[in-house]
């Protein structure tokens, strides 16, 4: 090698490093890649799962796909990176995923010490136990000296802690890192109870050899508010996909689903064009076209239609929406978002 | 003119520079270093810059924070006597070092003994022991050890009774019963006085190592041999066992209790509490006798298990690479096969076998991290895991892992090291 190319080789090696600094605009990336990368979990049906053919559904991949329509026009310009609970929050943090939509629970200590935003609520969850018919147990309160199975790195450690603590009972934590490892450590009888999310309880239940052989105990002993999560400092972003996720709840309120979406842009009310950017300019100043709520609502469905499919009464979890916190604040539930004006 | 020859040497002398290697080889030296330099500046900076911008804390504060999890009872929370809600993030992690270095120590002697068994046997003129060993190696070291963790865990150790006491717990091997939530052992309770029998036992160990000292004096003096494994091993059993009932026995076994569906349940005092033992209350008593978890024995049996196996063809290939001639001069010498085997073939095979064996027991190190798989608390399952979702500060906690890797890791190839030298100098 020569003086010459030394020095050449030096200064490239140089402008690399400079051109890849790590920017704090994530949508700029998101556009320059073409697809947002959308962080979900190993499996949790319902929520976010694989099906025979490779395709992502579920609840929480229903906010990527919404987040890439608004961005791309392109429900599926979104690729997914499957994580187990543990990971989840480096691999946001270091900017392997755009968004994580994984069913996360929103607490102070993520949304500070951790440096993430939540960016809304989509669904209210509570953890909740699941025990072998056979013991006869009816209420939580009677659980002292059980052997507990849970996943590690999540909240539901700490809860069930809590709880024994404070019943002043005494128990094991077995916590594995795949929620695949606690269902079978369970139905193999290392431990009497199975906790977490409600939501989870339904939907691993069905990876059961004999799902109808467990109960779900009544007490839920936390408050689990599960939605999609995005990097702190980057307002641009975190506005993006506050307001998509708010669009799709909006768009239930007022009667837009994906197959009248296109006629009611022309509708009357004044609140359903400001959505749909038939009125104003809304999508411009989320720096996105006017079109945006439009394409995730035509391309993804809104709220209602996305649990229904998903999580609702039809599925095989059998969450029943009417009368649960689920349901819209209209119908008396939690579902609320702000409104588009 | 002065000035005329002084521009001139100055010129030259830089062209010469610029052509003479040494100073060019320490120019690029210069520019390598400034170039390494800037590179971890700027990666220090991003690092901090993007921080910043996330709005996270940095530092080591949040070791003295209380980190309210529980955590599944082994050697480390016994050892820290850790309890939900008091213990903090540096109890957590020392719980996690304490785990992991148990798992790689008892898996090291394990897998060594193991793995000199299957190597010797691969070499034996026996058809069935050759066979068994061959079978072995080939199924443990082609089968992934995470499948091999996953199969004494969930098939294994799945198939035991039940944890509520049903008399069936109680039939493993009678002292040591066993169920589905572990190994149940008697816990020892030292008494006044045990400490003696501990001296007697230190004294013991120096004797018999005078005895096997004078022995092999004797033996290089006059050839006259001498049992002194035999008569150590006497003098290290009976010394101590010898106080130990001239004492009256200062120890006392406290079994492991269980309690069947219905029992009564006993307070800290032993009087009846007046409630009786429910499906879930049934089974092992917390806080008398000991315990061994199924998490840890099956990743103990994996890892040892699958580490052996090549163990065993380091042993193979150590033995084979001692020329025959050897054992020939040996046979010649009139000097029996297992004589043989100890004082001529290992100690020459082993300068071959311990530098590759460091690595084994460097993996099996390393391969403890499967552990958070099987729900055993060892430093990445709970500290990198647990903990770190919790705190969410990756770099400092990644970095104090990363560390406590790195120590163990150097402090086994130093010691291998050590060993390996001391058996270089043995060899002529």
């Amino acid at each position: 090698m020569t003086f010459k190319n030394a020095l050449c080789a030096i200064s490239a090696l140089g402008m690399a490093f400079g051109a890849s600094t790590a920017s704090a605009d994530t949508l700029a990336d998101v556009k320059a890649k073409g697809s947002v990368q959308c962080g979900v979990s190993q499996g949790l049906p319902g929520f976010s799962n694989q099906d025979d053919a490779g395709n992502w559904t579920g609840i929480d991949v229903d906010v990527c796909k919404a987040v890439a329509a608004a961005v791309f026009g392109d429900a599926n310009a979104v690729k997914f990176t499957p994580l187990s609970a543990k990971e989840r929050f480096t691999a946001l943090s270091s900017g392997e995923v755009d968004i994580l939509s994984r069913n996360t629970t929103w607490t102070m200590t993520r949304d500070t010490q951790l440096g993430l935003n939540f960016a809304g609520v989509n669904y209210y969850d509570g953890q909740g136990m699941m025990v072998p018919a056979s013991l006869g147990v009816t209420s939580a309160l009677e659980l002292d000296g059980a052997s507990i199975c849970t996943n590690t790195g999540t909240t539901t450690e700490l809860n069930i802690t809590d709880f024994f603590r404070s019943n002043n009972m005494g128990f094991e934590l077995v916590a594995f890192e795949k929620a695949d490892e606690v269902v079978a450590a369970y139905d193999s009888g290392r431990c009497d109870v199975y906790t977490t999310d409600r939501s989870g309880l339904a939907a691993q239940r069905l990876k059961l050899a004999d799902p109808a052989a467990h109960n779900v105990l009544p007490e839920v002993i936390s408050k689990e508010p599960l939605g999609p999560v995005v990097r702190q400092g980057d307002d641009v972003w975190f506005n993006i996909v506050r307001w998509t996720l708010n669009a799709m709840i909006n768009a239930e309120e007022l009667g837009v689903t994906s197959a009248n979406a296109a006629e009611m842009a022309n509708s009357d009310n004044p609140g359903i064009k400001r959505l749909l950017g038939t009125e104003g300019n809304f999508g411009e100043a989320l720096g996105l076209s006017n079109d945006w709520a439009m394409q995730a609502i035509t391309q993804v469905g809104n709220y209602g239609e996305s649990y229904e499919a998903n999580v609702g009464a039809n599925t095989p979890l059998k969450l029943n929406r009417a009368g649960s916190v689920n349901a819209l604040w209209t119908n008396g539930g939690l579902i609320y978002a702000a409104p588009v004006r | 003119m002065a000035s005329l020859t002084t521009s001139e040497t100055e010129d030259s002398g830089l062209t010469s520079l610029l052509y003479d290697p040494k100073a060019r080889g320490l120019l690029f030296q210069v520019l390598l270093l400034t170039a390494v330099v800037s590179f971890f500046a700027w990666i220090l900076d991003n690092t901090i810059t993007n921080l910043a911008a996330q709005g996270k804390k940095s530092g080591f504060g949040f070791l003295g924070e209380t980190s309210g999890f529980q955590i599944l009872t082994t050697l480390g929370t016994f050892v820290m006597e850790a309890r939900a809600g008091v213990a903090t993030y540096l109890d957590v992690f020392w719980i996690g070092v304490i785990n992991t270095l148990i798992i790689s120590f008892i898996g090291i002697i394990a897998a060594t003994l193991m793995g000199f068994l299957m190597g010797i046997f691969r070499l034996s003129s026996n058809v069935v022991l050759r066979g068994f060993a061959t079978f072995y190696v080939e199924i443990l070291r082609n089968i992934p050890l995470l499948l091999q963790i996953f199969f004494w865990y969930f098939v294994v150790l799945r198939a035991l009774p039940d944890k509520r006491a049903s008399g069936m717990s109680m039939g493993f091997l009678g002292e040591f019963p066993m169920n589905v939530t572990g190994l149940y052992t008697s816990y020892p309770i030292f008494l006044e006085g045990f400490s003696s029998v501990v001296w007697a036992f230190l004294a013991a160990c120096v004797l018999a190592w005078v005895v096997s000292w004078l022995a092999k004096k004797r033996q290089e003096a006059t050839g006259r041999q001498f049992p002194s494994f035999w008569v150590g091993l006497l003098i290290v059993v009976a010394i101590p066992l010898f106080v130990f009932y001239q004492l009256g026995g200062p120890l006392e076994m406290e079994s492991a209790r269980f309690l069947n569906v219905g029992d009564p349940i006993l307070d800290a005092n032993g009087e009846p509490t007046g409630r009786t033992a429910s499906k879930i209350k049934a089974g092992y008593v917390p806080g008398e006798g000991g315990v061994i978890k199924p998490e840890f024995i099956a990743l103990w049996l994996a890892l040892s298990l699958y580490t052996a196996s090549f163990i065993a063809e380091i042993v193979r290939a150590g033995i084979l690479a001692v020329p025959g001639g050897q054992t020939e001069a040996a046979k010649a010498l009139g000097i029996s096969p297992s004589v043989t085997l100890r004082k001529v073939i290992i100690p020459q095979a082993m300068r071959v076998i311990i530098p590759p064996l460091t690595s084994q027991f460097l993996n099996l190190t390393k391969n403890s991290s499967l552990a958070i798989a099987i729900a055993y608390p060892d430093l990445v399952s709970i500290f990198a895991g647990t903990a770190l979702n919790q705190v969410g500060q990756e770099i400092e906690m990644i970095f104090m892992m990363m560390m406590v890797y790195l120590i163990i890791s150097l402090g086994t190839a130093a010691f291998m090291n050590w060993f390996n030298a001391r058996m270089m100098l043995v060899e002529r």
